[in-house]
């Protein structure tokens, strides 16, 4: 985590995986977290328990969901991480019929994945609303809310990842029989806030999240039993016990230790009193565990809010994402260009795929690339890889098609071959169409790149993350005002590179 | 030193070059004319292999134009058309340059050539640094000129090369041009549409009529024993500065 910079480069630049860097005696035992301060929380104490049993602890924080991490496990670049039952049986063995907890351990085991017994918790979904709200309308159960007659004038707001779970509001709505929610997804974070200023009144929740307690949230009682249980487990990969025994040993010792008003303690000291999640981590192992463990320097949340190196690490992050990407975009899609402006045939298929290259959703990408790239930036790399490509196909074939009729003619009459017309007439009269295309990719790039903190690569988007899961505006504008500055700062230097990278003669254009 | 061998051309259904058979001698003028859609540019295009003919053959030279040759049978033709075709990212010299640098000549050989085209097309010096956007449309011309004489081609074929120019340059640049050609003693065949220049500057003028040649000869011959009423027509319809009728 420390040394992601240094990692994402030699990554990058090496291409193998950093396997040489491993000690002998201590052996790098890496924990991923997803994007949400319990996770993150729980991933810290790992990240302590990994050290404490001889370990060399790397924590991949705030990932960008069950996929990135399920992947990133699979594939090896990170070891365990703490999931939950229900999340495990509805999104990871879907279409699997599995029953209790033994056949989805046993059904994990065929992937390699080692599940721990319940670590205490069940952080299952609920539905919340105020309290006094609550009380006024004697709602206490989802059934109360469902048949109350103040219904149709309560707004509902659900998060992204409830609306689309198959566990989440489509199966509520028909098990209970609530009316249609047309409502855009809403940010978990931010849903609370909502609840708070009354723009709306019902929102998901789930049941250790610190809110609950801070915003006088009554948790609606789901009396239909519907909501599956969320037990939180840790998996593991089956290779650690080999690899690192006594670390795979000692994970094990948080099984049966953090129940819901604890983990509703451990989330409220990180998010609410802004406590950082590693010093959060240690006062629990120390109450909990008896484990004394030593704080080196400062948490994470605290290294990113104070220190002035951050910016500037997740600046030069944030760059090497975008030039990477870039870069390696004009050497393919420039010459993809070209041959979609010489073979028109093929240029169709070749316009049509980047066409549909772009649309793919960033998630479906980066969930895919993980078992081949891993985790970090080559991932990220390749999703704006991929995004960078249609702008410039596009504008280098049509910068092509437009030359003028006389123009193509005059090459040919003067009897230069095809490639010399392509290189003294042709991409000089298109460079104007071209430049102007890889400007637009840069400056998408630059806004995109904010995917990278998904998948651990860093850039801008990891204060953006971590300023949304912990509520912090000023941490959210650490990275949205740099990563709008970079663009505006790209636009213009392209603007400058015009000047000596488009030939002089096509900017006399006006007379 | 050029003849066309039984040259056709259609696009779809439309014969634009009916099977022509044609040769030019060397150190001739011989000026195309007729209407629009006639032919005459597509025979023109035909010679430097812009358009490939469906049948018959075209032979420079003593040789016959094939895709294996075609490179270095243009590097002896020169081509202009109209406007001058320049490359508007490229300098005035760098345009009349372009095809002997690539081609590997040395750079003094190409400067000094440019330097006494530039005193035979009687260009303005200053004019050679110029991007053709800063240009006058008869420098442009001179210049479109310059380029098709650079590699001393024995052949030009210009296509209505005076076509975008106000009558007092064109009048210069007709004078110019026909002295150029006199001295050099080239091999030239010009399309126009302008009957007073086809007879300026053709040895020979050569009618075209719905994808035919309807009549070759001296514009006197022409003019005196047309060969049907389509010549007679032709002819009529040029209007000429006090013949109005």
């Amino acid at each position: 985590m420390r040394h992601r910079t240094v990692l994402s480069i030699m990554v990058v630049l090496c291409g193998f995986s950093e396997t040489l860097c491993w000690s002998e005696d201590s052996p790098v035992v890496r924990v991923g977290s997803k994007a949400f301060t319990e996770s993150v929380v729980l991933g810290e104490i790992i990240e302590h328990l990994i050290s404490d049993a001889g370990g060399k602890p790397e924590h991949l924080a705030e990932l960008g969901g069950t996929q990135i991490c399920w992947k990133a496990l699979l594939a090896g670049d990170i070891d365990c991480y703490v999931e939950y039952t229900g999340t495990i049986q509805q999104e990871i063995l879907t279409g699997e019929s599995i029953r209790g907890d033994e056949s989805m351990r046993d059904a994990l085991a065929l992937r390699k994945v080692v599940m721990s017994r319940h670590l205490g918790f069940n952080n299952t979904y609920a539905l919340g609303m105020p309290e006094d709200l609550a009380e006024k309308w004697k709602i206490r159960t989802i059934s109360d809310l469902a048949a109350c007659p103040e219904l149709p004038r309560l707004k509902m707001r659900f998060s992204d990842e409830f609306l689309e779970r198959a566990d989440g509001w489509r199966g509520l709505r028909k098990e209970y029989g609530f009316p249609e929610v047309a409502e855009r997804g809403i940010d978990h974070s931010l849903a609370y806030r909502g609840l708070q200023t009354g723009s709306h009144h019902v929102t998901d929740v789930f049941t250790t999240d610190a809110e609950i307690r801070l915003y006088h949230i009554r948790v609606l009682e789901d009396d239909r039993g519907y909501f599956p249980l969320y037990h939180a487990v840790m998996l593991t990969r089956s290779d650690l016990s080999e690899r690192a025994p006594k670390v795979a040993e000692s994970l094990l010792r948080l099984e049966h230790q953090v129940d819901n008003s604890t983990m509703i303690d451990l989330n409220a000291k990180a998010k609410l009193d802004r406590i950082d999640e590693s010093r959060v981590a240690a006062e629990f192992l120390r109450d909990r565990l008896r484990l004394n463990v030593t704080l080196a320097g400062d948490g994470r949340a605290a290294r990113l809010q104070r220190s002035a190196f951050r910016m500037l690490d997740n600046l030069l992050q944030h760059l090497l994402l975008v030039v990477i990407s870039l870069a390696a975009a004009i050497v393919v899609a420039v010459p993809l260009g070209v041959i979609a402006y010489c073979r028109p045939r093929l240029g169709k298929v070749i316009l049509n795929t980047v066409g549909i290259v772009q649309t793919l959703p960033a998630m479906a990408v980066l969930v895919f690339t993980i078992p081949i790239l891993g985790l970090g930036a080559l991932p990220a790399i390749f999703a704006l890889f991929l995004y960078s490509l249609l702008p410039i196909v596009r504008n280098t074939y049509t910068g092509l098609s437009n030359i003028p009729e006389n123009l193509k003619e005059s090459a040919i009459v003067l009897g230069l071959s095809s490639s010399a017309r392509l290189r003294l007439i042709e991409l000089p009269l298109a460079s104007t169409s071209i430049l102007a295309g890889i400007r637009t990719a840069a400056v998408i790039n630059v806004g995109t790149a904010t995917i990278g903190a998904l998948v651990g690569a860093g850039g801008f988007g990891q204060p953006i993350l971590t300023g949304i899961r912990l509520d912090d505006f000023g941490l959210i504008l650490q990275g949205a005002i740099p990563a709008a500055l970079l663009a505006v700062g790209v636009q213009a230097a392209f603007g400058l590179a015009e000047n000596w990278l488009v030939p002089a003669g096509l900017r006399f254009k006006a007379n | 030193m050029l003849e066309l061998d039984q040259v056709t051309k259609s696009f779809g259904s439309t014969t634009v070059l009916h099977p022509t058979t044609l040769s030019f001698t060397e150190g001739t003028t011989t000026v195309l004319i007729g209407p629009s859609g006639c032919g005459k540019s597509t025979l023109l295009r035909i010679m430097i292999g812009l358009i490939q003919p469906d049948a018959g053959t075209v032979r420079f030279q003593g040789e016959v134009f094939s895709p294996a040759n075609q490179l270095a049978m243009r590097h002896r033709i020169g081509y202009v058309i109209q406007d001058g075709g320049l490359f508007p990212h490229l300098s005035a010299s760098d345009n009349v340059g372009l095809l002997a640098r690539h081609l590997g000549r040395d750079a003094a050989w190409v400067r000094r050539r440019i330097d006494e085209l530039t005193e035979l097309v009687r260009l303005p010096r200053e004019a050679l640094s110029r991007f053709p956007a800063q240009l006058s449309g008869g420098q442009r011309q001179r210049l479109g000129i310059m380029r098709a004489l650079m590699l001393d081609p024995p052949l030009i074929l210009l296509d209505e090369p005076m076509g975008a120019l106000d009558p007092l340059v064109r009048y210069d640049l007709q004078n110019d041009l026909r002295d150029i050609f006199r001295t050099l003693k080239k091999t030239v065949v010009l399309v126009t549409h302008d009957m007073g220049e086809a007879g300026f500057f053709g040895d020979e003028v050569l009618l075209l009529g719905g994808g035919k040649i309807v009549q070759r000869g001296t514009l006197k011959s022409l003019l005196e024993s047309p060969a049907d009423d389509f010549v007679t027509r032709f002819i009529q319809a040029q209007r000429l500065p006090g013949h109005d009728s």
